[in-house]
C-alpha cells in the first residue's frame, strides 16, 4: 500500500465550510443570550472629561452598560506576552474599556449589554461622551521627535522597547569596498481575515465553569491570559474554537473585547456574544507590518556579500498587544541575513507607541519585513557593482553541503539546497530568454521586468527554551494525543489550532500513515481546552513541523504499545514482528498476521495481555523541537509597467518552495497561492491610511484593496523536499513562504522593467500614480 | 454594519408611492436594488425613518423605441442594459458601461433609476448620461418632469431631482446608426468604482469624416460631465491617431479635477486623457 503521505487528500473540512455547515463563534446561540455592542472613539486621542450613558440604560432591551469606570479594579488589564530581553520594554496598562483616555480610533470607551444585537447598536448611540480632544501622533519617527504628543505618560519619548543584536560593527563597513544605503517603508496593513472576531461567555453558576467560545488561533494561550485578567482558574475556564475563518496573525491576540464579554457574562449571570462588524474591524483588530527601515549593505566588487545592518522604528500602536513586541525584533531581526553568507548582520530596533490602532503578528510576521530588505539591497547592490542578480545571489547562497550552518545572528539553519531550488525556477522561467525579449520589448517602449527572490524563513516555532530566552512568555513545544478506539478507529487531538490551513485533512494523512488505518478512520479534534491538555497554538507556519511532530511521535508510541500486544497474540517474541500497511505480521511467516484493529480490540478487552500491559490503546506525546526549522526557495516574477498610467502587469508568477517532505501537494499549494496573494497584495495594492488627526481614511473595502482573484495570472509553483534532520517527518512549513518571498519579488521586478530610466525604489504599494510619477522623474532625470 | 431602526412600505404604483412618501412627511427613501442606500445605511451615513420600496411597480419596467428615443424604465438592471438586445443595437456604450458596474451581483439587483438618482461622483452610467444627453422622466405629486442628463448631476450625491420625485424613466436619443458606442474605464482596485471613467459614441461619415462625436467623463470631477472640449476637436476631422491624441488631450478640460488619497488631481488630469485616448480609439480607430 502506498502511504498516503505526499497524496492530494481532498479537505476534509471544505463540504462543512463551503455548504454553511460549519460552526464559527457568532453561529453559537444559547437560550436567554445577551448581545454586547461596543461603543469606540471617534478621536485618536482625546481626555474622556465625561460619559453620560443614562438615556442609553433607559433604552429598550438594554441589560447593562459598562464604562472604562466601572471595570476598575473588577476585572484585570490586557497583558503583553512577549517581552524581548535586555530591550527595556514598557508595557503601559491597558485597560478593556479606557478610563481617562482613549489613545486611538477605535479604542473601546463603552459596552453595551442588550437583548438582541439591534437594540444593542442603537443604545450605543445613546452614550454621551465629553471629549477633550489631545493632538495625536500617527507616524512613529515623528512620534520619536522632541515635543511629540505623548501617548503614555509612563512611556517618554513614545519608545516602547529598544533591541539589538548582531555583530555587525561600524569599523566592518568603513572597511567595505561597497557600501549601499537605502530607506525602505514597511507600510501598515490590515488583516482582514473573512471571519471577523467574535466571542460569546457563558457561565455556569452551578458548576462555576465559564465557557467561552473565540475566534482564536491559539485557545490554550486565550484561557491562560483570560484566566489571569477575569480571575477564573484554568481549570473552570474553557475556551473553544473549533471553526475560525481565518486569522493570518490577528486572531493570536487576546483582545480588550473579549475580556469585556467574558466579564460581562460574569456580572449578568447570562450568556453574552460580540461580533465585531467589518468597520471595527478595520479599527480595533490589529493591523500588521508598519516599519521604517535605514538600511546599509555591504559587499566587495566581485559580488560577495560582507555585511548587513538595519535600523527598524516599528509603529506598535497605542499598546503593545499579545505578541507584538516579537515581531519586529526576535522574527524579523534573526532572519536579516537571509540564505546568504553574510559574516556580519546587525539590527537596532525601537518599537514606538503612536495613536493608531495596535499592530501585531500578520501573515509572515517580521520575516517578510527582513526578507523584503534584503532581497531589496541585494538588487540595488547587484545594480550598483554592474553584476546580474541572479549570479550575485548564485554567488552568495549558502551551499548545501554548509549544514548545519550558524550564522551570524546565532541561528543554525537545519538542512537545504538552495541553489537547487533557484535553478529549478530559472528554468520554469527560461532566464536567459526572457533577458532577451525584454531587450526587444524595451525597444519597441514596452517595459518588463523580472524579480527573482531567494529567502529562507524561520518557522515552526520553535523550541521552549529559545522560547524563553527570546522573552515569548509561554512554551513552544505541542501537545498530542492518538486515542484508538476498541473498533480501531482513531480520534486525534492536537495543542495547535488551524483555522482554514487544512490540518484537519493533513494530520489525519500523518495518523493514517503512521497505523496503516484509512485516513477517514482518522478523526482530528483542535480548538477546545478542555478536550486537548494544553497546546500552544498555529501561528509561525509551527503547526505541521511541531504539532505534526507531536502527534507523528504519539501514534509511533501506539504502534510500540500494538505491537506488545501483537506479538503477545501471535505467540512470538516482539522483535519478531513486523508491522507494515496496518498489519502486524509474524517476520518470516507473513500467513500469522493480526490486523491493527484486531490488536485494538484485544488491547480494550484486555482478557489477555502481556505482562506489565496496561489495557486500552493511546499514546501521547508533548514534542519540544530542538531547533526552528527552515523552509527555503525562489520566488520569479515577470511583470509589465505600462507606461502611461503606472499600472503593473503581473504577468508570470513563479514559485519554487521547499517545505521538506510535502503531505499533501494540494493543500501545500494552496498555502503557496494565498500567501503570494497576500504578499502581492502589500506589494501593488495595500496600505492603510491615517490623516494626520488619526483618523482610518483606508477604512472599509471601498478604499482598502484587497487582492482579486481576476488581479492574478495562474501560479506556477513546484516544490523541492530537503528533510529537516530533526524532525520526525523531516517536515517544515508553507504556511508564509509565500507573504515572505513575494513582495520583494514583485518590487524587484517593477524596478527591474524601470532600470534603465534610473528608478531605484518606490514605495510600496505601488500605486499607478507612484509608478507614474517615478517613470515620469526617471525619464525627465535621465 | 446594523442600521438604525426604519419602517418599510412596498408600493404598487408609482400613484401610490408618491403618496407613501407624502404620508412619511417626506422623511422617506426609495428602495429600488439597494446597493447604494443600504452600505450607507448600514454605516449609518443615512437613517431615513422609512423606506418605501418601489421594485414591485411594473411601470418603472421595461425598455422600448419611441420614435428616435430609446426610453429605459428606471427598475432596468445594469444586466440588462448590459445584454437588451435594444439597448445593445442602439445605445452601445450604456452596454458597455453597465457590463462595468460592480459584479454580477451588483449587476442583477443594481437598477439605471438608482444608479443615476444615487449620483454617486465615480458611478459608470453618469458618464453615458451626459454624453448622450439622455432626459430623465420624473413622476412628482404635480405632474412629471423632465431634466436633461447634463443638468442633473449636481456634486458628490446631489442631484438636481425634486425632493418630492421619483425617477421613472431614462430616454435616450438615438445615436446615427454608424455610431460605435463604448465605455472605458480605470478602476479603483478597492471598489471598483471608476477613478476615471470616459464613455464615447462616435462615428465617421462616408469620407471617413468624425460626423457624430459625444464624450462623457465620470469619477475625475465632483459630478459626471461632457467632455465637449474633446468633441469639438474631433467634429469635421478624420478620426487619425495623432487627431484622436490631441482631442483625448482635452479630456480634463472641462471638468473640475479633483484628487483623493489614490489619484492626485495631477495624475487624475492625465488619466483622462490616458482612458479618453483608449476609448476613442476603440470607437474610432
Amino acid at each position: 500500500m502506498a502511504s498516503v503521505l505526499g497524496t492530494a487528500v481532498k479537505r476534509r473540512e471544505d463540504p462543512r465550510l463551503i455548504t454553511g455547515r460549519g460552526r464559527y463563534t457568532d453561529d453559537v446561540q444559547l437560550p436567554g443570550m445577551l448581545y454586547a455592542c461596543i461603543l469606540r472613539s471617534p478621536h485618536a486621542h482625546a481626555r474622556i472629561k465625561r460619559i453620560d450613558v443614562s438615556q442609553a440604560k433607559a433604552a429598550p432591551g438594554v441589560v447593562a452598560v459598562f464604562t472604562g469606570q466601572d471595570l476598575v479594579g473588577r476585572m484585570g488589564t490586557i497583558p503583553t506576552a512577549w517581552l524581548p530581553p535586555d530591550s527595556g520594554i514598557r508595557t503601559t496598562a491597558h485597560p478593556a474599556l479606557a478610563v481617562d483616555r482613549v489613545r486611538y480610533v477605535g479604542d473601546g470607551v463603552a459596552m453595551v449589554v442588550a437583548e438582541d444585537r439591534y437594540q444593542a447598536r442603537d443604545a450605543v448611540d445613546l452614550i454621551r461622551v465629553e471629549y477633550e480632544v489631545l493632538p495625536a501622533v500617527v507616524d512613529q519617527e515623528e512620534a520619536l521627535s522632541e515635543g511629540a504628543p505623548q501617548v503614555h505618560d509612563d512611556a517618554p519619548g513614545n519608545l516602547a522597547f529598544h533591541w539589538k543584536a548582531g555583530n555587525a560593527t561600524d569599523e566592518v563597513f568603513a572597511q567595505a569596498e561597497v557600501v549601499v544605503r537605502q530607506r525602505f517603508r514597511q507600510q501598515r496593513l490590515i488583516p482582514n481575515p473573512m471571519e471577523p472576531r467574535s466571542a460569546v461567555a457563558d457561565f455556569n453558576a452551578s458548576t462555576g465553569e465559564l465557557t467561552m467560545w473565540l475566534t482564536s488561533q491559539n485557545p490554550h494561550i486565550h484561557r491562560l491570559l483570560l484566566s489571569g485578567i477575569l480571575g477564573i482558574p484554568e481549570h473552570k475556564l474553557r475556551v473553544v474554537a473549533v471553526d475560525v475563518g481565518g486569522g493570518f496573525g490577528a486572531k493570536i491576540a487576546c483582545y480588550p473585547d473579549e475580556a469585556l464579554v467574558g466579564f460581562a457574562a460574569l456580572q449578568l449571570g447570562r450568556p453574552v456574544k460580540w461580533t465585531e462588524d467589518r468597520r471595527e474591524n478595520f479599527m480595533a483588530t490589529t493591523h500588521g507590518r508598519d516599519m521604517i527601515l535605514d538600511v546599509e549593505f555591504a559587499g566587495r566588487r566581485d559580488g560577495t556579500f560582507t555585511a548587513i545592518r538595519v535600523k527598524n522604528i516599528a509603529n506598535m500602536g497605542a499598546y503593545l498587544s499579545t505578541a507584538a513586541p516579537g515581531v519586529p525584533t526576535i522574527l524579523f531581526g534573526l532572519i536579516v541575513p537571509g540564505p546568504y553568507r553574510i559574516p556580519y548582520a546587525g539590527v537596532d530596533v525601537r518599537g514606538v507607541f503612536t495613536n493608531t490602532t495596535p499592530t501585531d503578528a500578520y501573515r509572515g510576521a517580521g520575516r517578510p519585513e527582513a526578507t523584503y530588505l534584503l532581497e531589496r539591497m541585494v538588487d540595488l547592490f547587484a545594480r550598483e557593482i554592474g553584476m546580474d542578480p541572479v549570479e550575485v545571489r548564485r554567488r552568495n547562497l549558502i551551499p548545501a553541503d554548509a549544514f548545519p550552518y550558524n550564522t551570524a545572528m546565532g541561528l543554525q539553519y537545519d538542512s537545504g539546497n538552495y541553489e537547487e531550488a533557484l535553478d529549478k525556477a530559472l528554468a520554469m522561467l527560461g532566464y536567459e530568454k526572457f533577458r532577451e525579449e525584454q531587450e526587444k520589448l524595451r525597444a519597441e517602449g514596452r517595459y518588463l521586468g523580472v524579480g527573482v527572490t531567494t529567502y529562507v524563513e524561520i518557522c515552526g516555532l520553535g523550541p521552549s527554551q529559545v522560547a524563553g530566552a527570546v522573552g515569548f512568555q509561554g512554551g513552544l513545544w505541542e501537545s498530542a494525543t492518538v486515542r484508538v478506539h476498541p473498533s480501531g478507529k482513531v480520534t486525534a487531538f492536537t495543542g495547535t489550532s488551524p483555522h482554514g490551513q487544512g490540518e484537519e485533512t493533513t494530520f489525519a494523512q500523518i495518523v493514517s500513515a503512521k497505523l496503516g488505518v484509512p485516513v477517514e478512520d482518522v478523526e482530528v479534534v483542535h480548538g477546545d481546552t478542555h478536550r486537548i491538555a494544553m497546546g500552544w497554538g498555529t501561528y509561525g507556519s509551527r503547526t505541521t513541523p511541531v504539532g505534526g511532530s507531536a502527534l507523528a511521535v504519539a501514534a509511533d508510541r501506539v504502534v510500540e504499545k500494538a505491537k506488545k500486544i501483537a506479538a503477545h497474540m501471535l505467540e512470538v517474541a516482539e522483535e519478531d514482528v513486523v508491522f507494515a500497511d496496518g498489519v502486524f505480521a509474524v517476520q518470516g511467516a507473513p500467513s500469522r498476521r493480526a490486523t491493527f484493529q484486531e490488536v485494538a480490540l484485544q488491547a480494550y478487552l484486555a482478557w489477555n495481555l502481556p505482562a506489565g500491559v496496561e489495557p486500552a490503546l493511546e499514546g501521547s506525546a508533548f514534542y519540544d523541537p530542538t531547533n526552528f526549522v527552515y523552509p527555503f526557495g525562489t520566488h520569479i516574477c515577470v511583470v509589465e509597467v505600462l507606461p502611461d498610467t503606472g499600472e503593473v502587469k503581473i504577468l508570470r508568477y513563479i514559485a519554487v518552495d521547499d517545505p521538506g517532505p510535502v503531505i499533501n501537494p494540494m493543500i501545500a499549494e494552496g498555502q503557496v497561492h494565498g500567501g503570494i496573494v497576500q504578499g502581492i497584495g502589500q506589494a501593488l495594492w495595500e496600505g492603510a491610511l491615517y490623516d494626520e488627526q488619526g483618523q482610518l481614511v483606508s477604512g472599509t473595502f471601498m478604499d482598502y484593496a484587497m487582492p482579486k482573484a481576476r488581479f492574478f495570472p495562474a501560479f506556477e509553483t513546484a516544490f523541492t523536499e530537503t528533510p529537516s534532520p530533526h524532525t520526525p517527518l523531516g517536515v517544515k512549513g508553507i504556511g508564509e513562504t509565500g507573504t515572505i518571498a513575494a513582495t520583494p519579488t514583485v518590487v524587484n521586478a517593477v524596478m527591474d522593467a524601470l532600470a534603465h530610466l534610473g528608478v531605484r525604489d518606490i514605495d510600496m504599494p505601488l500605486t499607478p500614480e507612484r509608478v507614474w510619477r517615478a517613470i515620469r522623474d526617471g525619464r525627465d532625470g535621465a | 454594519m446594523i442600521p438604525s431602526a426604519f419602517a418599510y412600505e412596498r408600493a404598487a404604483s408609482v400613484k401610490e408611492a408618491l403618496e407613501l412618501w407624502r404620508a412619511s412627511g417626506g422623511s422617506a427613501k426609495w428602495l429600488a436594488g439597494g446597493h447604494s442606500l443600504l452600505p450607507l445605511m448600514k454605516l449609518r451615513l443615512s437613517a431615513p425613518p422609512k423606506l418605501i420600496d418601489i421594485s414591485g411597480i411594473d411601470e418603472l419596467r421595461g425598455v422600448a423605441r419611441v420614435g428616435d428615443r430609446v426610453v429605459i424604465g428606471a427598475l432596468t438592471t445594469h444586466r440588462e442594459l448590459a445584454t437588451h438586445p435594444l439597448i445593445r443595437e442602439t445605445l452601445p456604450a450604456l452596454s458597455d458601461a453597465a457590463r462595468q458596474v460592480g459584479d454580477l451581483q451588483v449587476r442583477n439587483r443594481g437598477t439605471i433609476g438608482g444608479n443615476l438618482a444615487h449620483a454617486d461622483t465615480a458611478s459608470d452610467l453618469p458618464a453615458v448620461a451626459v454624453s448622450l444627453g439622455a432626459e430623465l422622466l420624473v413622476a412628482t405629486p404635480d405632474g412629471d418632469v423632465v431634466l436633461p442628463a447634463q443638468e442633473f448631476f449636481l456634486g458628490p450625491l446631489v442631484t438636481a431631482m425634486p425632493e418630492n420625485g421619483l425617477l421613472k424613466a431614462v430616454s435616450f436619443p438615438v445615436p446615427p446608426g454608424n455610431a460605435r458606442g463604448v465605455y472605458e474605464k480605470f478602476p479603483h482596485p478597492a471598489s471598483g468604482y471608476a477613478v476615471v471613467g470616459v464613455a464615447v459614441t462616435a462615428g465617421v461619415d462616408a469620407q471617413g469624416v468624425v460626423d457624430f462625436v459625444r464624450v462623457g467623463v465620470t469619477g475625475a470631477a465632483d459630478a459626471a460631465y461632457r467632455a465637449q472640449a474633446v468633441e469639438e476637436a474631433l467634429l469635421g476631422r478624420e478620426p487619425t491617431p495623432d487627431a484622436l491624441r490631441a482631442a483625448a488631450a482635452k479630456a480634463a478640460d472641462d471638468g473640475a479635477i479633483a484628487g483623493d488619497a489614490f489619484a492626485s488631481e495631477a495624475y487624475r488630469r492625465h488619466l483622462c486623457t490616458v482612458v479618453a485616448e483608449r476609448a476613442l480609439r476603440r470607437a474610432l480607430g
